[in-house]
């Protein structure tokens, strides 16, 4: 086996341990056998200390100590696993409503976002926050997972009215793709194999879903996106005239001839060549990182950004953003505050809060005057310098950006640009 | 010209390396003073790998830093100068002998050389007023470093505060530090143990020889294989003898333990990593079974 032509998926999971979220995860990773032996062993010596008399594998994802002494996940915590075909980077985020930051911080790199309900309860409140937060983050596809399938003696009904209800209140979101699985995690009916309690399920179990979720054409291969990170000039003898632009290539697919513009300046030249290490290639796109060489000696240093002639943002200072503040003092207008979005860094002044979206029940308050901790409201801001930036529907890596708190250095506002 | 992708699909691999070299390049960018934490195990030579590949053809444009516990295993040390010398970077060496001696830590011969590296690598980093220190560590390791952040921040005296961590989104890293501050960045955060034996396949680079089956001298102790060593001494009932083994990690050889196997080539150790039941720290590492939080423990104090 080996790793050289895996893909990779990373899904974010959401649901409180009540859901089963945590026996969920415990069974990917032991049915592809990702768990070792010592860590199973020390899991099921702290079970019985702990006079359970089952093994909780809530404390395999619970890693800090606080958060075994809660008996609560505080934290992203990231784990993984593989089958032989694709590996799996899962953001496994507490499900509890005063976490919403960190589900928000899991679901910005997720390609897929994984909502557990408990089939006895059907849709909670909780379960439709959390479709919601992957929505407004633009995951690509979402997984239902109707659990404790076994507690409901694998009922059809019961899985028809929670899909019924939930593809409902989707028509609300932006979701590209769903899917719907009963599952019961403790028994595994539908994780891995599937269940022979549920002959009227005819779709995928949901380790075959994640396996086979085509996640390569949710990047934008149009717009040709290359934000600037860093200049390589060696200086060296044998590399005396190398002036070459470093970056992740953002969006599009970029090729030696191509026609491009650096923004803000506006300058134009041709693409000379792309290198990966000590190699040339022909083509890059997302998520490559590469060296660009452009024919011309235009000026080019970190924070700009490579676009094609014809298909380039337009500059602009004025920003209208969905964000999520994340500390407990409330973002207010004429606040300032630090802005790092892709390779540019600036400084923001909130000039309004238009409303505060109820992840709840979508209702937008427009008569608030300040955004709490946890919340998650459309706001306009004025930049010191013009973002080169998309819309977050367009392209997620230009379309996001982070706010800091100038005087604790600390990141206190996720922001998804509205277009 | 050598690739065509005419399906824009980049393999797991290749996307973790590309995440990893952006983490480097940012890093380079932000801050004023980064140097590159090198223990010369296969870890810290896949960064010096992806760091080679960011600023190519460039030198790496920071210093590396060798916490020397002088219990380090002769075969790392030689690795780790070639790799030096290969790419042209400067090395520091930070020797906790030294740092004993100078009376930075204190040895009280019951603390070991793992520990005492705590406060000569908070010394280091101090002294030559480094902000941001790369290194190795990945989040499949260990329960504590599954929460850690890329970017994870430390305070003046280098503690980590696991429950007041930075928000991370998107690919965007904040580096904000105050006076005193500095920043552990882990750019192989997402890569697990056979992800980085298949890249050392595929790169084909050098790792120090102990990684590979061998004849050694060992004895048991706690329930781990350890080298016979002056720094070792045997203990009442304790009896050496050879065997065939190998390391699945390499730290200081008093607390290494080393595996019975003949794996001898890359793709064998995958193949033995691949089927392992029990997790390359659990197997080998004394200083992470003393109990269920010692690494978070460390890490708070500022570990590696």
């Amino acid at each position: 086996m080996s790793a050289t032509n895996m893909d990779l998926l990373r899904f974010a999971t959401a649901g409180s341990v009540d859901d089963g979220k945590s026996t969920l995860i415990g069974r990917l990773l032991l049915d592809s056998k990702s768990i070792f032996e010592d860590q199973l062993e020390a899991v099921e010596a702290t079970s019985e200390a702990k006079g359970y008399d089952y093994t909780d594998l809530a404390l395999l994802t619970d890693g800090l100590r606080s958060e075994r002494e809660q008996g609560i996940t505080i934290d992203v915590a990231y784990r993984y696993f593989a089958t032989p075909n694709r590996k799996f980077i899962i953001a496994d985020t507490p499900g509890h409503v005063q976490y919403t930051r960190n589900m928000v911080t899991g679901a910005s790199t997720a390609d897929l976002g994984l909502v557990l309900v408990d089939a006895r309860q059907g849709l909670t409140e909780q379960s439709r926050r959390h479709a919601v937060i992957l929505s407004l983050l633009r995951v690509p596809h979402l997984v239902l997972a109707v659990n404790k399938m076994d507690l409901v003696d694998f009922d059809q009904a019961v899985y028809e009215k929670i899909y019924a209800e939930f593809t409902q209140f989707a028509t609300k979101l932006n979701v590209p793709d769903l899917e719907v699985i009963p599952i019961s995690a403790l028994q595994g009916d539908n994780v891995v194999t599937r269940s022979e309690n549920m002959p009227w399920y005819s779709g995928p179990t949901l380790m075959h879903h994640l396996e086979h979720v085509h996640v390569a054409s949710d990047r934008d291969l149009i717009d040709a996106r290359f934000p600037v990170q860093y200049v390589i000039r060696p200086k060296s003898d044998e590399f005396h005239d190398y002036r070459g632009y470093a970056g992740q290539v953002a969006g599009g697919v970029l090729k030696p001839g191509d026609e491009v513009v650096v923004l803000p300046s506006g300058m134009t030249s041709k693409i000379a060549k792309i290198d990966l290490f000590d190699k040339e290639i022909t083509e890059a796109f997302p998520p490559m990182s590469v060296t660009v060489h452009l024919e011309d000696d235009v000026d080019v240093s970190r924070g700009d950004m490579i676009a094609r002639v014809k298909n380039a943002p337009v500059p602009s200072q004025d920003i209208d953003a969905m964000i999520c503040w994340m500390t407990t003092t409330p973002l207010q207008p004429r606040q300032k505050l630090a802005i790092k979005h892709t390779t540019r860094t600036g400084r923001a002044l909130v000039k309004d809060i238009q409303y505060r979206l109820d992840v709840n029940t979508l209702h937008r308050d427009q008569e608030t005057k300040e955004l709490g901790v946890n919340e998650i409201g459309r706001v306009t801001l004025r930049t010191t310098v013009p973002l080169l930036c998309d819309p977050y529907s367009r392209n997620r890596t230009t379309g996001s950006f982070i706010l800091i708190d100038e005087a604790t250095g600390v990141t206190v506002g996720a922001g998804m640009i509205n277009g | 010209m050598t690739q065509t992708h005419s399906d824009y699909r980049l393999s797991q691999l290749d996307q973790l390396e590309a995440e990893s070299i952006h983490i480097f390049r940012e890093v380079a960018a932000e801050f004023e003073k980064p140097v590159l934490m090198f223990s010369g195990g296969k870890d810290s030579i896949v960064m010096m790998r992806l760091a080679e590949k960011a600023f190519y053809p460039a030198k790496i444009p920071f210093p590396v830093l060798q916490v020397d516990t002088g219990y380090d295993f002769p075969e790392v040390l030689a690795t780790r100068d070639n790799w030096v010398d290969r790419l042209g970077v400067k090395l520091i060496v930070a020797s906790v002998e030294q740092a004993i001696k100078d009376g930075i830590v204190i040895d009280d011969g019951k603390t070991s050389r793992n520990r005492l590296q705590i406060g000569t690598l908070l010394n280091a980093i101090e002294e030559n007023g480094f902000t941001a220190a790369f290194g190795g560590g990945r989040r499949d390791e260990e329960k504590a470093r599954a929460k850690e952040r890329v970017y994870s921040h430390r305070d003046e005296f280098g503690q980590w505060d696991p429950k007041n961590q930075r928000p991370e989104l998107w690919s965007l890293y904040n580096g904000r530090l105050h006076e005193g501050e500095h920043m552990r960045i882990f750019p192989i955060s997402n890569w697990t143990e056979l992800d980085i034996w298949d890249y050392i396949g595929r790169e084909g680079i050098e790792i120090p020889s102990i990684y590979f089956s061998h004849r050694r001298r060992v004895f048991q102790r706690d329930g781990m294989l350890l080298s016979e060593s002056e720094h070792n001494p045997l203990r009442d009932g304790e009896v050496a003898e050879e065997r065939t083994v190998r390391f699945r990690t390499v730290g200081d050889l008093t607390l290494t333990g080393c595996v019975e196997s003949t794996a001898s080539t890359i793709p064998e150790i995958i193949e033995e990593v691949a089927v392992a039941r029990v997790t390359e720290r659990g197997a080998t590492r004394g200083d992470d079974r003393f109990s269920e939080a010692a690494m978070e423990d460390r890490k708070k104090e500022g570990y590696f």
